[in-house]
């Protein structure tokens, strides 16, 4: 299970990178290799304004589907749609170009209940 | 071996039917529709002869396995044998070219079918009154949810908007569920494999419109505490629904009238042997206790001294489910079955399909993982075994080795809760050598497992197409043909 | 007659084996208190033959279409159906077969459907349809179920010329999860697209409409599809296969979900089932779609292979979050309709739909021409509406005594509409027969 530092992680296995006030979000190298080869990944519209643990899409594989829950309250300011065509991107790099969705924030302390990498691979290996 | 589509069969002009002619004086088309309705240009359909389409459909059959072809153990979908004498049944030119809005006296027959159809039903589930109208299992469940729903609504009870159904549960039943506008809340299973009682009383409350059950579960085990389930349930102000897709265990030793449910549906296509016809038609009646006979959907066929009727008539009706009458061919079939057994043929029927699973299970017992040790209904759940887990032979590629010794696989990863689960129903119709048969190869394809783990992992071999590449089908969907 | 193999001695050795003296031990789990301890009272114990004469006698008391002459459609149609298609839907490889689940064993099926998906798609001018669903009404009210979860709204508008059954199951459809349903009056037949447009809202999910309508007439989809695209809804419509032959394909006139039933391609009228509901609908739409769907793919030595595919959206791997609880196709209908579709071929399916067109037109300017009778005006296709001297059920029950199945009493669904019928004239229906009936309605006025 590849982890990254800079990263912070959900308990619903999201990753959230802090880029001043924006948050780029994807799924965590734990989560894609779960799910296996990942056929479809459905995300908002930009300008949607989402709460933390509001589901804001779905990721499908063939025979499984899983929602994606929100880490921090925030609206959506881009969406990566080079996934639509490409959703082997999650499985390849799901935290490079696998990122889903960058929100600008709206609570900064919903920050404070997120995992960091270690206590992020407790969770999994105690799972 | 493979098969060219139909598209790319014959020759552009070629014709499989001979039209008579018009014999009415031809009007010219523009003056009969606008232009601008008109179709432009023909669709790209096929182009063949009569010969060239048989050839190919007949072609197209020999890669497909039926019942008719050999043993289908799929559990919880009862690929039991489908008398011959019920298609000649259903055929029969007075119930084949029946329309649906001929007037009531030139279909007594068929009304007079329906009607004891639906008594037997009864008679057999313990219910009061039944619909043939749903189309199928999930159908049936829509049916007899939005039945439930719109009898709480009438006794003024709108705010139970929670069903229950347990962690073993098919997956039609939280989608019905759901689609019929609930929430849906989800009961574990305690350790004998049946509903956790003190998991149930945690979510039981006023709030509760229905608890959804297939007795026995899906895991084959009779639920014992059927009745203290239904007391708390009813205590609650619920109702309970009984998922009929496990009938063919219990027939003549218990009805679901008698353990408490409310509503039931069956599966004429599992129980009463109609064809599955590769995913349908089937048929999902659905059966409910007195109090809500009256919001089934319409009609309902009635009898008056000797005239049967459809009644219309019904104001607390949820309405149709389905327009006409339901899937009648599918209904003759089922009728022809109950009449060819009878009551004591059909006890009969569930006393062999029981003896068939617990004589497979016992067979397979000391190579495969049991999880619930216990006598066994008309099915079972096994796993394979631990070592074959841990060297990464997966139950799917076990149920891909069975076809190359032409069998169709049971049923794999379901139910949910258990690990790498292969679940078994044999039916009746089986006999001992079949089963021992199956019970010989099966564990030779585990010790396969074991020596060459490979062979297993790369299976099947033998069939008109091997392993597919099903990520890429979900990634670039191509889902028809269309012109070059 | 009873289909269990087993032989006393069998069933002794299976008993010993498992370790019981009698079978009963095997349903000890079965509460005393529960357990049924009578006999079951289901008539029955036939021999084959006792069985198949009972069933001829049930059957005898029935007087069908092929009896008849018959002048009935209202949504089920008496077009001819080759023979070929019911030998081959008597394959059992067909039907004694599950869903295929197991894609190497089930390329006959999965390629039947595929091909089936094919014909809907280029009938309808959509780009994915499904491997099928109940029958025409219920894939309508999937239709609108599908329309919600697309636009995220709650509100749908149903022409009152839409099929009065079809009405009834949308509205049963749409009870559960309480989405709103408002019906658009008609007018002459078709929709009144004045009504229509101010229905539509900036809350409605979907417009749907029938094509031709219930009364036979033929809307102009396009302009519907323009009032419901101005408020972001789709366009819903229910299609006539038969038609499609004839009539500009629904995508080409801005339809975004095309549904309908097929009985019409290769299936007995069956007193009303199993019947075939199909469902196509734009690429934006696909995944909202209920139900199964075959793709092709490949295998692993790369031969060309179908499979269920996009299953993610489907109740088994979705449960309470699929698009649908629907979990069965009608695969043998869907593969009765391939054949037909096969039989009658480019050429042939433009040939029935100008032969109803013809005959209806015949039909219907004679029956003009009937002192006391009216014809409702506007153009149609196989079916069309006439005001009646005399009541309806007594006018039929006339014909009834020429063996002449008449039409279908309008004042049953449409109160306004007491002392008007629907006929329909298929392909079936020869000059002789047609001459017949304008007789016999003529000697009645």
């Amino acid at each position: 299970m590849k982890l990254q530092a800079d990263l912070k992680y959900s308990k619903e296995h999201e990753w959230i990178r802090v880029e001043g006030s924006r948050a780029v979000i994807g799924i965590t190298d734990f989560a894609q290799d779960s799910l296996g080869d990942i056929v479809f990944v459905e995300l908002p519209s930009v300008g949607e304004s989402l709460e933390v643990e509001d589901t804001f899409g779905v990721v499908e594989s063939v025979k499984t589907a899983s929602d994606l829950y929100a880490p921090v309250s925030g609206k959506v300011v881009e969406v990566n749609e080079a996934l639509a065509d490409s959703p082997e991107l999650v499985n390849r790099e799901p935290y490079g170009q696998g990122w889903m969705i960058v929100v600008e924030i709206s609570d900064v302390s919903q920050l404070e209940n997120l995992m960091d990498a270690e206590q992020y691979q407790k969770m999994v290996e105690e799972a | 071996m493979t098969e060219k589509l139909i598209f790319e069969l014959g020759s552009p002009g070629r014709q499989g039917v001979t039209f008579a002619d018009n014999d009415v004086p031809e009007v010219s088309l523009d003056q009969l529709l606008p232009e601008a309705y008109l179709r432009e240009r023909q669709a790209p359909l096929p182009e063949v002869s009569e010969l060239d389409a048989v050839r190919h459909f007949v072609r197209l059959s020999r890669l497909n396995f039926g019942v008719d072809v050999g043993f289908y153990p799929l559990g919880s979908c009862t690929m039991k044998y489908n008398p011959k004498v019920a298609e000649d049944a259903a055929a029969l030119d007075g119930f084949a070219n029946l329309h649906p809005y001929q007037p009531e006296e030139l279909v007594q027959g068929a009304l007079q079918l329906m009607y004891e159809t639906q008594q037997d039903l009864a008679e057999l589930t313990g219910m009061d009154a039944f619909t043939l109208q749903p189309a199928a299992g999930a159908h049936g469940e829509m049916t007899g949810m939005l039945t439930i729903k719109a009898y709480l609504e009438s006794k003024g009870e709108t705010s139970r908007n929670k069903v229950i159904v347990p962690d073993s549960a098919h997956g039609t039943n939280p989608a019905t569920a759901a689609l019929c506008g609930f929430k849906v809340v989800e009961v574990k299973s305690d350790e004998r494999g049946n509903v956790d009682i003190e998991a149930l009383k945690q979510v039981i409350g006023p709030d509760v419109a229905a608890l959804m059950l297939t007795n026995p579960s899906t895991l084959g085990l009779f639920e014992d505490k059927i009745k203290a389930i239904a007391d708390l349930v009813h205590a609650a102000g619920g109702l309970l629904y009984y998922d009929g897709a496990n009938l063919n265990a219990v027939m003549g030793y218990a009805r679901p009238g008698d353990m408490g449910f409310d509503v039931v549906h069956l599966n004429l296509h599992k129980t009463f042997a109609t064809p599955h016809g590769g995913g349908g038609p089937g048929a999902g009646p659905v059966g409910v206790k007195e109090a809500l006979a009256p919001f089934l959907p319409k009609p309902v066929v009635t009898k008056e001294g000797e005239h049967y009727q459809l009644d219309e008539n019904r104001p607390q009706s949820i309405g149709r489910v389905k327009a006409f009458n339901g899937n009648f061919s599918v209904v003759v079939k089922a009728y022809t079955y109950l009449r060819a057994l009878g009551g004591r043929g059909l006890k009969e029927v569930s006393e062999y399909a029981v003896l068939n699973a617990n004589y497979l299970m016992k067979r397979l017992a000391t190579h495969v993982r049991i999880p619930y040790q216990r006598v066994c209904m008309h099915e079972f759940v096994a796993s394979p075994p631990q070592e074959l887990t841990e060297q990464g032979v997966k139950t799917l590629d076990i149920a891909k080795r069975l076809l190359d010794y032409g069998y169709h696989p049971p049923t794999v990863y379901f139910p949910l809760i258990v690990e790498e689960a292969i679940m078994l129903e044999p039916t009746e119709t089986e006999s001992k050598e079949t089963l021992d048969q199956f019970a010989d190869n099966f564990i030779k394809v585990l010790e396969e497992a074991k020596e060459n783990p490979e062979l297993v992992k790369q299976a099947p071999y033998t069939t008109p197409v091997r392993r597919l590449d099903e990520v890429t089908a979900a990634r670039k969907p191509v889902l028809g043909w269309l012109p070059e | 007659m009873r289909f269990i193999p087993h032989t006393d001695a069998e069933r002794q050795q299976m008993l010993e084996f498992i370790g019981i003296e009698h079978t009963d031990q095997l349903f000890q789990d079965i509460p005393p208190d529960i357990r049924l301890n009578r006999e079951l009272r289901v008539a029955g114990g036939l021999t084959e033959r006792d069985l198949a004469r009972h069933l001829a006698s049930l059957a005898k008391q029935n007087t069908g279409v092929e009896e008849s002459i018959c002048f009935l459609g209202a949504g089920a149609y008496d077009h001819y159906v080759p023979s070929a298609v019911k030998h081959i839907l008597g394959r059992a490889e067909f039907y004694t077969a599950y869903t295929p689940y197991q894609p190497e064993i089930s390329q006959g099926v999965l390629q039947s459907i595929y091909e089936y998906q094919s014909i809907i798609r280029l009938l309808t001018d959509m780009d994915a349809a499904n491997a099928s669903m109940y029958d025409g009404a219920s894939a309508l009210a999937e239709a609108a179920l599908m329309a919600c979860a697309a636009t995220k709204r709650h509100r749908v508008v149903i022409s009152s010329a839409v099929h009065p059954e079809y009405r009834d199951v949308v509205k049963t459809y749409l009870y559960g999860p309480g989405i709103n349903l408002v019906e658009a009056p008609y007018l002459g037949g078709v929709t009144s697209l004045e009504d229509a447009v101010a229905l539509l809202d900036k809350n409605t999910a979907a417009l749907l409409v029938q094509y031709p309508t219930f009364f036979g007439g033929i809307e102009d989809l396009t302009k519907l599809a323009e009032a419901a695209h101005a408020v972001g809804a789709l366009l819903v419509v229910c299609a006539d296969p038969i038609a499609l032959g004839l009539l500009k394909a629904p995508g080409q006139c801005g339809a975004d979900i095309v549904v309908g039933e097929g009985q019409s391609l290769g299936l007995p009228l069956s007193y009303g089932g199993p019947y075939l509901g199909f469902l196509a609908c734009k690429e934006k739409y696909l995944r909202k779609m209920p139900g199964r769907i075959v793709g092709q793919t490949v295998d692993v030595d790369g031969k060309r292979a179908f499979v269920l595919t996009l299953q993610a959206r489907e109740q088994h791997i979705r449960r309470d979050k699929a698009t649908s609880n629907i979990c069965s196709n009608q695969a043998l209908c869907a593969l009765a309709a391939t054949v037909y579709v096969s039989l009658i071929g480019r050429q042939g399916l433009t040939t029935v739909a100008e032969l109803c067109l013809q005959k209806a037109a015949y039909a219907k300017n004679l029956l003009a021409k009937l002192p006391g009778y009216e014809v409702w005006s506007g153009p149609t296709f196989k079916e069309f509406v006439i005001k009646t001297p005399i009541a309806p059920e007594k006018i039929n029950q006339e014909l009834l005594k020429y063996n002449i199945m008449g039409g279908f009493d309008l004042g049953r669904y449409y109160p306004e509409l007491a002392g008007h019928i629907l006929l329909c004239v298929t392909e079936k229906r020869s000059r002789r027969e047609i001459d017949l009936l304008v007789d016999r309605l003529g000697a009645l006025s």
